[in-house]
């Protein structure tokens, strides 16, 4: 082998040369190529030897600080979310309830020796629906109402255990949020409402951390309060059954309950 | 209330989880990866630009071109090697502009073709530094920032992604918009440049070197 020019001994120290074997050869026998090679590392070991001074430990943070305030939210199609799949379990409870419904109601209409209106397919939907929502809604009031009523155990507490609503709202955001946006298709306006301000809540209860401090969860408890959550859950809910052909339901003693009515 | 990264659930999610969770309309869920990215971009960028403001000016660029075009990542891919090669691009931009900033500044005669890297460094071989001028030096590393800023935008950034944070050809070559074999030179170009720039102290490293002063 000739003498290697500059550019093939730096193809050969990246490891990029083909004939590798041929220049190892070389290079046993050359020790002005050995020499120039040499240099090469050289250079490559100072460039290595740059010191870059480091941002801060907290760095991540303040580009985060810096750049939230310009990110848009992203804009989801109301149909997206179905096909997700963290949001498939849910989805996947929701097309069970329609098969349930349609089955339920095709027997029912047997046994009544009723022919099946297929012209009833709103109904159905709706029904499905209300069925779905109302189930949805009772965990949410249940999981608000444990929410309101929790405190430190111990007067003095620096900080009041959540986690287990937290990983609740976590998962009732996804669903409530399935719930909306087919409430929207619905055009049933009452239940969306309802359902935007119950995803505020989630969504703040599902970010929080496990433990909060007892002024934190006053900031949430006054939240659910403010807006009457559990007043309207319960209004809709029997308004649902209603609709449902089903008997309302008289609504459990609870404080809060009792306080939002009064305030309502 | 805190945001969705500080809670350990989120904090531990991947990448892809985080991604999913922002495309689904969750834009906390970005801090995550702004959170857990930031230190390696800033490094990359540091050492494209030279400068500490410069980098941090390519980090956040470089994170919110990303979080824009964030629909257009492909699942398959590596989240950091996207947004290197995003912040790689804003880096050579942003140093092309400085160079013909200054270009114009101090070589008010000089003409920037349009598309024409300026090369000082090209300019700079007759009056490269002789070993004589240079003879007091013994840090070769010292000099080493200065022939740096010497190389193109794009041979440094080539350089940078392949030696310093070790790139595969194939992601220099997608950071360059180029293709691998163009890459490849450019990265073979880079340290040439930096060889024939350096050669006076590189002869008294190797000597040094030799000599047993040197590891």
């Amino acid at each position: 082998m000739n003498h290697p020019d500059e550019l093939q001994l730096i193809a050969f120290q990246d490891g990029e040369m083909k004939e590798r074997q041929e220049m190892d050869e070389h290079l046993k026998e050359c020790a002005k190529c050995r020499a120039e090679l040499e240099r090469i590392e050289a250079i490559l070991r100072a460039m290595n030897a740059l010191p870059v001074p480091g941002p801060g430990e907290d760095y991540g943070r303040r580009v985060w600080q810096r750049i939230a305030p310009q990110l848009a939210e992203k804009r989801v199609h109301w149909w997206q979310g179905w096909f997700e799949p963290r949001r498939l379990a849910a989805a996947g409870a929701v097309a069970a309830l329609v098969i349930a419904a349609f089955v339920a109601g095709f027997f029912l209409r047997s046994n009544r020796g009723e022919p099946l209106d297929v012209t009833n397919e709103t109904f159905v939907r709706q029904r499905v629906l209300w069925l779905a929502v109302g189930e949805h809604l009772g965990r949410t009031e249940m999981m608000l109402m444990e929410l309101a009523n929790a405190g430190p155990n111990v007067v003095a507490a620096k900080q009041v255990d959540i986690s287990s609503e937290q990983r609740r709202a976590e998962d009732l955001l996804e669903e409530n949020r399935l719930y909306r946006q087919t409430a929207l298709q619905e055009k049933d306006p009452a239940l969306v409402s309802l359902l935007d301000s119950l995803d505020r809540v989630l969504l703040d209860v599902a970010h929080s951390p496990g433990r909060i401090a007892p002024a934190q969860l006053a900031i949430i408890q006054q939240r659910i309060s403010d807006q009457g959550l559990l007043l309207k859950i319960r209004v809709i809910q029997q308004d649902l059954r209603k609709k449902r052909g089903e008997a309302p339901l008289s609504p459990p003693r609870n404080d809060s309950t009792v306080q939002e009515r009064n305030k309502a | 209330m805190r945001e969705s990264a500080d809670s350990a659930e989120i904090q531990g999610i991947g990448d892809d989880a985080a991604i999913e969770r922002v495309l689904a309309g969750d834009r906390n869920a970005y801090r995550v990866l702004v959170e857990r990215h930031s230190h390696d971009i800033y490094r990359l960028a540091y050492r494209m630009t030279g400068n500490a403001h410069d980098a941090e000016e390519v980090v956040q660029e470089a994170f919110l071109r990303a979080y824009q075009k964030l629909e257009k990542f492909e699942s398959r891919a590596n989240f950091r090697t996207w947004v290197y090669r995003i912040a790689a691009n804003y880096a050579i931009d942003r140093m092309r502009q400085r160079r013909s900033d200054e270009a114009h500044r101090e070589l008010p005669g000089k003409k920037v073709e349009d598309g024409q890297e300026f090369e000082p460094l090209d300019m700079a071989v007759d009056t490269a530094p002789t070993p004589e001028r240079l003879a007091g030096s013994v840090q070769l590393a010292s000099h080493m920032e200065v022939a740096l800023q010497e190389l193109t935008p794009m041979e440094r950034t080539a350089v940078v992604m392949r030696h310093w944070e070790g790139c595969a050809i194939e992601e220099i070559a997608a950071a360059l918009n180029s293709n691998s074999s163009a890459a490849k030179n450019t990265v073979f170009r880079a340290v040439q440049k930096l060889r024939r720039a350096l050669a006076p102290f590189a002869e008294g490293h190797v000597a040094a070197k030799s000599a047993g002063m040197e590891p």
